[in-house]
């Protein structure tokens, strides 16, 4: 098994009914930022590193990789934990494309855990199947 | 939340183990004769899996009298849900908190 098999990749859409100017403001203004994602210290520059920092107390270290506004913004997102099957690299790319009534946006989160193989070995043992029966107890799961 | 994936995995590989978990999970409280009733095996045997559980983080039990009361604790299965099933339920509450902003926002 190498690095490549343990890429996950996560893609979620939403249309806003607000121009896309108005939209890279809420992604690239700090005290916007936090108002719906976390604390920061964020500055759309490209080489900036900066911290998101959750409710929960963690923090992520991220680094500015694309700004081009009103169009594409791309930073690291990457979490060191003690235990390492919560580590994570991984970079999250927002794109926004106008449409008739607004703004698509799109963010793609791409990463790994590199020491998550018990997890991947796992499947061959059924636990989707198992898990996917826990729905309604793991929503609860933050 | 604590314990490796490999505790977890081995933990749930027993099937009857298993049921339990996800009966606890779907029934909420437990005492272990009401466990017992449902698992057609002996009573120290549902109390030698809810140890297991309870090990792996899996369940807590609370007392009351001379009865325990065994409940579900999801949260330890963190490090085995799919991450993109997590992370997509993470960008949809983000975006919800996202629209609410761009209201509130001037133009």
């Amino acid at each position: 098994m190498n690095d490549s098999s343990a890429v996950r990749s996560v893609v979620v859409e939403r249309e806003f009914g607000f121009p896309s100017e108005k939209l890279w403001r809420a992604l690239t203004q700090p005290h916007l930022i936090e108002e719906w994602l976390m604390k920061n210290d964020f500055k759309p520059v490209v080489g900036h590193q900066f911290n998101l920092r959750g409710d929960w107390g963690g923090t992520l270290d991220c680094e500015v990789l694309t700004v081009e506004p009103n169009k594409t913004l791309a930073y690291t997102w990457n979490y060191a934990h003690d235990d390492a099957a919560f580590n994570l690299k991984s970079v999250v790319t927002f794109t926004l494309t106008p449409t008739r009534t607004g703004t698509l946006l799109r963010v793609e989160q791409v990463g790994f855990r590199p020491e998550q193989k018990q997890a991947h070995g796992g499947a061959k043992y059924g636990w989707q199947q198992f898990l996917s029966k826990l729905d309604e107890a793991l929503g609860r799961i933050e | 939340m604590s314990n490796p994936p490999d505790t977890l995995f081995r933990t749930l590989a027993d099937p009857t183990r298993r049921a339990i978990f996800e009966h606890l999970c779907r029934e909420g409280e437990q005492t272990v004769g009401a466990l017992t009733e449902r698992a057609q095996i002996s009573q120290p045997a549902v109390s030698k899996h809810l140890g297991v559980l309870k090990q792996a983080g899996l369940v807590s039990d609370r007392h009351e009298g001379r009865m325990t009361h065994y409940s579900a604790q999801p949260g330890a299965l963190a490090p085995l849900i799919d991450w993109t099933r997590q992370m997509a339920g993470f960008w949809q509450r983000r975006f919800d908190a996202l629209e609410d902003l761009l209201k509130r926002m001037d133009q």
